[in-house]
């Protein structure tokens, strides 16, 4: 059994067991699992790791594997807002770059790594596939900012900002 | 019962950022604060294309194409249009045919066979893809025998929409050969190529299309279980088809015994995780058996042996929405569109330095300059176009003197410009050829998965090269050397992920060779884009 070790551990990996539960019986499983246990722990420490392991009994080493191999998991807990700039060509030629350096300048952080108080973290993505609203951000899940201008940047924040 | 008047809202992901969904509930809410809930309906549809306009609402039975960018303009469509039955003239969009959407005034026009039903269906509800003859074509295909579906898709032309252009037929008819009790049906829809947005766009304003070509495919070579591999990133997609698949189960359509047949065939949707190089269809397969996503050895190619090692068709999402209209009105008519080696219609993603930016689905042999000048709108601004990038990341970079070359599957043996995945990516003149170049080839080096080390290495000293260009230390012998490692990329790549970087790599090259040499012979970017070192720039 895992180690628990946050106040709301047991909730969570309880969840986790629940949607392991309703698609074991199922092959190829391993990536959806991850998928849901990113979004009800926010990242997959070696803790969530472990215990995906153990429950859909695949080696340790396979489900390390995969974590690492794809973009979208994460081993580090990134920021409460994380912000998805898009550097696919056709948001570069529309001045991408130019959005990534406002908002570093901004935030006073470098890429992948979260804010002092949490509550952002820059990352930058391969075309989210709205390329007709080049340059593209994404703030969450949810918000897309689309034909964004550097001057733009600080008010988008502050709406984050605010909301705390 | 469908109400006297009907406007629709093109809801995608691309409208979505124009605030599509706020000013469809603002419309709703409207419509009910006037009390025209019981003659006015409200629906979401597919996207209608283009962009450049802001977020469109369709009203019928007027056909009038409204461009929408502020609450006030919603306010004016309620009170001119629905309340008072004068149309709002300033903000009609004029050159919206009423007929179709999207018809420039061109030699060339919009024709639809995959897009037939995105932007005037709701595609959250079956029943108006039914009433558009959806199904038909599965219907018309379980009264032929398996062989005879595969004949009519190998006649029609229908070649894969995904890129590499394999005749859709011939891959269905070796499935089909193979004697086996497992076999499967995959759709690729891991669309990641920087710049298309095509696939998104028909799951999300047609959601059906697809799953009746995949179920025709499964009948044809006897599958009985299908997947649609997609992008996590593409939320909307994601929900779109998942609504349409319990739809189509509810409705027989999926399922045991569909339509009363003995036939039956199950779909479920499996999410990527952001990984390029699962767009390879070996890598796909490792990735839906839970694996990490690195490509396999080819022969045994997946129509013998592919997921599970089970006999394994992988068509592309446009491929798949092809299927039902050719069963349904005949090989003859689909091969009648487009030319001679490319039967049908091709669906573009137009982005970059363009003035209308959106899709577009033209007959196959439209040529460049139609695309980037007739339903691109040319480049913004006054200025000049630079390059264009076709077909993707993958895909050729060619240059103005080029845009004549006619697109089909053909076009990159004859004229150096690439089909794709239908990219038509414009750039223009205030970018660096050398910077456009470094940006891509990070793009690759990324997402080169690592397996095998003519990628992995060749990826990284390609950015290492074009790193030293945009620094100002650039040489002749540098630039040689690019084409060297291009060349040990694309003999000796395990898969098809290293062996395309070449491509653009040497179409840039190729065409701005002289572009190039300006950083290493006059010390400076012709452009003013590279920063260079003060240190050389000095020397």
């Amino acid at each position: 059994m895992s180690v628990v070790t946050c106040p709301d551990c047991e909730n969570l990996f309880a969840e986790l067991d629940r949607y392991i539960d309703s698609v074991k019986d199922n092959t190829g499983v391993l990536i959806n699992v991850l998928h849901k246990a990113q979004e009800i722990f926010g990242y997959l420490s070696e803790e969530v790791q472990q215990h995906v392991s153990e429950k859909l009994n695949v080696p340790l080493s396979q489900v390390y594997g995969v974590v690492t191999f794809y973009n979208f998991f994460t081993m580090k807990p990134k920021g409460k807002h994380q912000i998805k700039v898009c550097l696919g060509t056709a948001c570069y030629v529309k001045g991408a770059d130019k959005i990534m350096e406002r908002l570093q300048d901004e935030l006073k952080v470098p890429m992948n790594q979260p804010t002092a108080d949490g509550k952002f973290s820059i990352h930058a993505v391969r075309c989210l596939g709205a390329c007709s609203m080049a340059p593209v951000v994404l703030i969450g899940e949810d918000d897309y900012y689309g034909r964004v201008t550097p001057d733009e940047v600080s008010k988008i924040l502050d709406k984050y900002r605010r909301a705390e | 019962m469908s109400k006297p008047i009907t406007v629709l809202v093109s809801i995608d992901s691309n409208s979505l950022l124009l605030g599509a969904r706020h000013y469809k509930n603002y419309l709703a809410s409207l419509v009910e604060k006037y009390n025209l809930g019981s003659i006015v309906d409200v629906l979401e549809t597919g996207s209608f294309g283009d962009y450049g306009k802001g977020v469109l609402f369709l009203v019928l039975p007027e056909n009038t194409v409204y461009s929408v960018k502020s609450e006030v303009d919603v306010e004016k469509i309620v009170l001119e249009h629905l309340l008072k039955g004068r149309i709002a003239r300033e903000l009609v969009v004029e050159d919206f045919s009423t007929e179709g959407p999207v018809e420039a005034k061109s030699t060339t026009i919009e024709e639809r066979v995959v897009l037939r039903n995105a932007g005037s269906i709701d595609p959250r509800n079956i029943e108006e893809y039914i009433a558009l003859n959806g199904y038909q074509g599965l219907a018309k295909a379980f009264r032929m025998e398996p062989r005879a579906v595969i004949e009519e898709i190998k006649k029609s032309g229908l070649r894969g929409r995904g890129g590499a252009g394999f005749p859709t037929g011939l891959k269905w008819e070796f499935t089909q050969k193979v004697d086996s009790p497992d076999k499967y049906v995959i759709c690729n829809a891991d669309e990641g190529e920087p710049g298309t947005f095509k696939d998104r766009l028909i799951m999300e304003g047609d959601p059906h299309s697809v799953i009746e070509g995949m179920v025709v495919a499964g009948y044809a070579v006897g599958a009985s279980k299908g997947y649609i591999y997609i992008r996590g990133e593409y939320f909307e997609s994601v929900a779109s088809l998942r609504r349409a698949i319990s739809q189509a189960y509810e409705y027989g359509l999926l399922g045991a015994s569909i339509l009363g047949t003995d036939f039956s065939f199950d779909l479920s949707v499996r999410l990527g995780a952001g990984a390029y190089v699962c767009g390879e269809e070996t890598a796909l397969i490792e990735s839906i058996e839970g694996k990490s996503g690195r490509p396999r050895l080819k022969p045994p190619y997946p129509p013998v042996s592919g997921l599970y090692n089970k006999p394994t068709v992988v068509n592309n999402v446009e491929t798949f929405a092809c299927v039902p209209p050719i069963i349904d009105k005949g090989a003859n008519w689909f091969k009648a569109i487009g030319t001679k080696s490319s039967a049908g219609t091709k669906v573009y993603s137009l982005c970059g330095n363009l003035v209308k930016r959106g899709i577009v689905e033209v007959p196959m042999g439209t040529t460049v300059a139609d695309l980037v000048y007739k339903f691109g709108g040319g480049i913004p601004d006054g200025r000049a176009v630079k390059m264009v990038q076709t077909g993707g990341a993958a895909g050729t970079f060619i240059k103005p003197e080029e845009l004549g070359a006619p697109l089909d599957f053909d076009s990159f043996k004859n004229s150096g410009a690439s089909l794709g995945s239908g990219v038509i990516l414009a750039i223009d003149e205030t970018h660096c050829a050398v910077d456009v170049a470094k940006n891509l080839m990070e793009f690759f080096a990324h997402e080169s998965c690592g397996k095998c080390s003519p990628c992995r290495e060749g990826t990284h000293i390609i950015v290492h090269i074009l790193n030293e260009f945009s620094k100002g230390r650039g040489t002749r012998e540098l630039f040689d050397q690019l084409y060297d490692v291009a060349d040990t990329m694309e003999d000796s790549s395990f898969c098809g992920l290293g062996q395309a970087v070449p491509v653009p790599l040497r179409s840039i090259l190729d065409r701005f060779k002289d572009e190039f040499l300006a950083h290493v012979d006059t010390l400076q970017c012709p452009v003013g884009i590279c920063k260079f070192d003060k240190k050389k720039k000095k020397r």
